[in-house]
């Protein structure tokens, strides 16, 4: 994927020189194999610091709204794929961000690696990560594999129905083909079918390890109040330790506070340090916005959200 | 301080019945690769799994550890008076610790148990505690230990050092309590102590030499704390922090902690939680004023207590040992020692 890098640092270095952006927001190469770290370009010198590929599996549209930058109307250039894409649609949708204020640098995905599921190949650490089209070679003390890039990849890009940035003001390559799926939503299918008790346990293990560091909330672009519920200390809403009804308070008001709004960007699982497929608690709320009112969430500048929206012919019965 | 030779085939038994005296901890293999946790009856330690992502400052330390309770039933007489605890002091064993770990207990130890202050509940804890360290035959790409004061195979806070000869353990007994340990599993085959040394001394060299990377922290003592403070980059180190807490949680020194009381019923319960300095909660007055409202200034205060403040008020070296778990989790990949580097090289004037 790293082949559209060259034309991303043409056209910042374009919007530089032109005086249209103050600052290009893309991702840089880690110190470590398999990091890719967010970064702010503001000089053409800088720009050979940009790179795009599988490890990039964070969500830079968490970078415009919590910028100090955002708040002044300076305008931002985004290295954005399908979902951070969908993300900027979304803080527009919401008023964090105005249209005009942001450049959007659109990515075509072919969906970003699994960096546990990697990991868990080796005994050892991993000391070299190298990509070559859709090959992956990864090495560690003990042994190397070759391992294809499509057998590696997150759940939510194997799911991934978006992955061309659907606003945007320049492509930096030909769209991908986008994919339709049967049953898009069988990991949730699979959870419902759980009888109650076992569903509550199912959830109770799932967070089991949480460290409540909160790195799921701070890598989701969703996550941008002032002062975050669990960080009201007057009145304070919920418990600050490891008990277990706490952890899942956090979890549960999380998700809902994404409902209708997360574009399965896969951030929050990407960041937390503890392994928790934290997904597994917004993908039903996504099934039931899709399924209920036929929503995705940062598709379309023009549309409201089905949350925020009353329409008279609403087809469910309770609303009328 | 003696060596003693333990046979793998004998370890499983040996921990057996370490466990009948000892409450026994040690790397465990769950979802989340290993983490360092009390061994269920029927569980031996993962002694060759990789650095945990958690450290074993939870032995000590929990995450949440109630410290105090009180009844509110105001028909008893002692109503609404804190009361300690009930503790388990039981004889702890830590095993198969990295010995980085155990470096960074001495550290936090200079906090908790000082001429100042001494704070029982981890004083209580350390001093039932037994650290059993492995020696680390292929450190990772994360692992600086060697440049932060310690190394694969330091001493340093440890009672036991074991190295991993593939059949068995050569364990280098450093302590009173690393003697009752081996006496409570039962290991008592005695090894040559100067040939056990000279293997061990080896296994040191080939382990330090496959760390290749390094910080330097020659310079730190000497620069004043302001102009570190006002250095002009700390706006790009912070840029693409999260703010999250995942680096001072996974961190083996970060010892910072927040009192929390809750009630349920009729009972009373004070808590002491691990907190974080990047949280904006941390330094949240009661005013309203935040001296550190932003990222920036939070991100600084981390890599100056660590780099700095500590070194300055201890001088006991930098508050890090170079394990590397921040490297490794930090959701943005934020390098300490890319920052140590940073603060140490720079000149005011440049």
């Amino acid at each position: 994927m790293d082949t559209c890098i060259e034309k991303i640092r043409a056209i910042g270095a374009d919007l530089l020189a032109k005086g249209e952006v103050e600052i290009i927001i893309g991702f840089s190469d880690g110190s470590i194999p398999m990091a890719a770290r967010p970064v702010a370009v503001s000089s053409r010198d800088d720009m050979e610091k940009l790179v795009f590929n599988s490890t990039c599996g964070l969500n830079l549209a968490n970078y415009v709204s919590k910028n100090s930058l955002s708040g002044k109307g300076a305008k931002i250039a985004v290295v954005a794929k399908g979902c951070d894409a969908r993300n900027l649609v979304t803080h527009m949708v919401e008023n964090q961000i105005s249209r005009d204020q942001i450049y959007i640098i659109g990515v075509p995905c072919t969906g970003m690696v699994d960096k546990r599921k990697i990991a868990s190949m080796f005994e050892d650490e991993i000391t070299k990560f190298a990509e070559e089209g859709d090959t992956l070679i990864i090495e560690s003390a003990l042994k190397k594999l070759t391992v294809k890039k499509t057998d590696v990849l997150r759940h939510n890009c194997q799911v991934c129905t978006h992955p061309n940035p659907p606003v945007f003001d320049v492509m930096a390559a030909e769209p991908v083909a986008e994919q339709t799926l049967d049953q898009p939503f069988a990991d949730v299918d699979n959870i419902a079918a759980m009888d109650p008790e076992a569903r509550w346990a199912y959830f109770q293990e799932l967070t089991q390890n949480c460290i409540r560091c909160y790195a799921c909330r701070n890598a989701c672009p969703l996550c941008y109040c002032p002062t975050c519920f669990v960080d009201e200390s007057s009145p304070q809403w919920v418990g600050k330790g490891q008990n277990q009804t706490d952890v899942t308070t956090f979890h549960f008001l999380r998700a809902f506070h994404c409902a209708g709004r997360c574009t399965d960007c896969g951030a929050c699982v990407e960041a937390c340090p503890m392994g928790i497929n934290v997904r597994e608690f917004t993908r039903k709320l996504n099934k039931d916005a899709l399924e209920l009112f036929g929503w995705e969430a940062g598709l379309d500048l023009e549309k409201r959200p089905p949350l925020d929206v009353y329409s008279p012919d609403d087809p469910n019965d309770f609303i009328k | 301080m003696n060596f003693i030779t333990i046979d793998k085939n004998d370890w499983a038994a040996g921990i057996d019945q370490l466990k009948k005296t000892y409450l026994v901890f040690g790397p465990v293999q769950d979802e989340n690769g290993c983490q360092i946790k009390p061994l269920a009856p029927d569980v031996q330690p993962e002694m060759g799994a990789p650095a945990t992502v958690m450290s074993p400052k939870s032995v000590l330390f929990p995450q949440t550890e109630k410290i105090l309770t009180a009844t509110l039933d105001e028909s008893s007489k002692d109503h609404h008076i804190m009361k300690p605890v009930d503790k388990n002091d039981t004889p702890r064993a830590v095993l198969g610790i990295r010995p980085y770990d155990a470096k960074a207990v001495q550290l936090v130890k200079l906090n908790f148990d000082n001429p100042d202050y001494k704070d029982p509940y981890w004083c209580d804890a350390y001093d039932i505690t037994t650290f059993v360290g492995v020696g680390v035959n292929r450190p990772g790409p994360c692992d600086f230990s060697t440049s932060a004061g310690c190394g694969p195979f330091s001493e340093q806070g440890l009672d036991v050092l074991m190295a991993d000869l593939d059949d068995r353990y050569l364990a280098k007994v450093l302590t009173p309590k690393g003697e009752a340990w081996a006496a409570a599993c039962g290991f008592d085959t005695p090894a040559d102590t100067a040939e056990s040394q000279t293997l061990f001394d080896i296994l040191q060299k080939e382990a330090e030499k496959q760390i290749n990377t390094a910080i330097s922290t020659d310079n730190l003592a000497q620069k004043t704390i302001l102009d570190l403070y006002e250095a002009p980059f700390w706006d790009d180190v912070a840029f693409s922090c999260i703010n999250c807490g995942t680096c001072t949680f996974v961190c083996p020194t970060c010892w910072c902690f927040d009192i929390q009381d809750e009630t349920k019923h009729q009972t009373a319960v004070r808590f002491r939680n691990w907190d974080s300095c990047m949280s904006p909660l941390f330094t949240h007055h009661a005013s309203g004023h935040n001296p550190r409202e932003s990222k920036i200034h939070r991100v600084r205060q981390r890599f100056m207590h660590k780099l700095k403040y500590f070194l300055d008020k201890y001088d006991q070296g930098i508050m890090c040992v170079g394990c590397g778990r921040c490297v490794a989790s930090c959701p943005v990949n934020i390098d300490i020692r890319e920052v140590c580097n940073l603060m140490n090289d720079y000149q005011k004037d440049k």
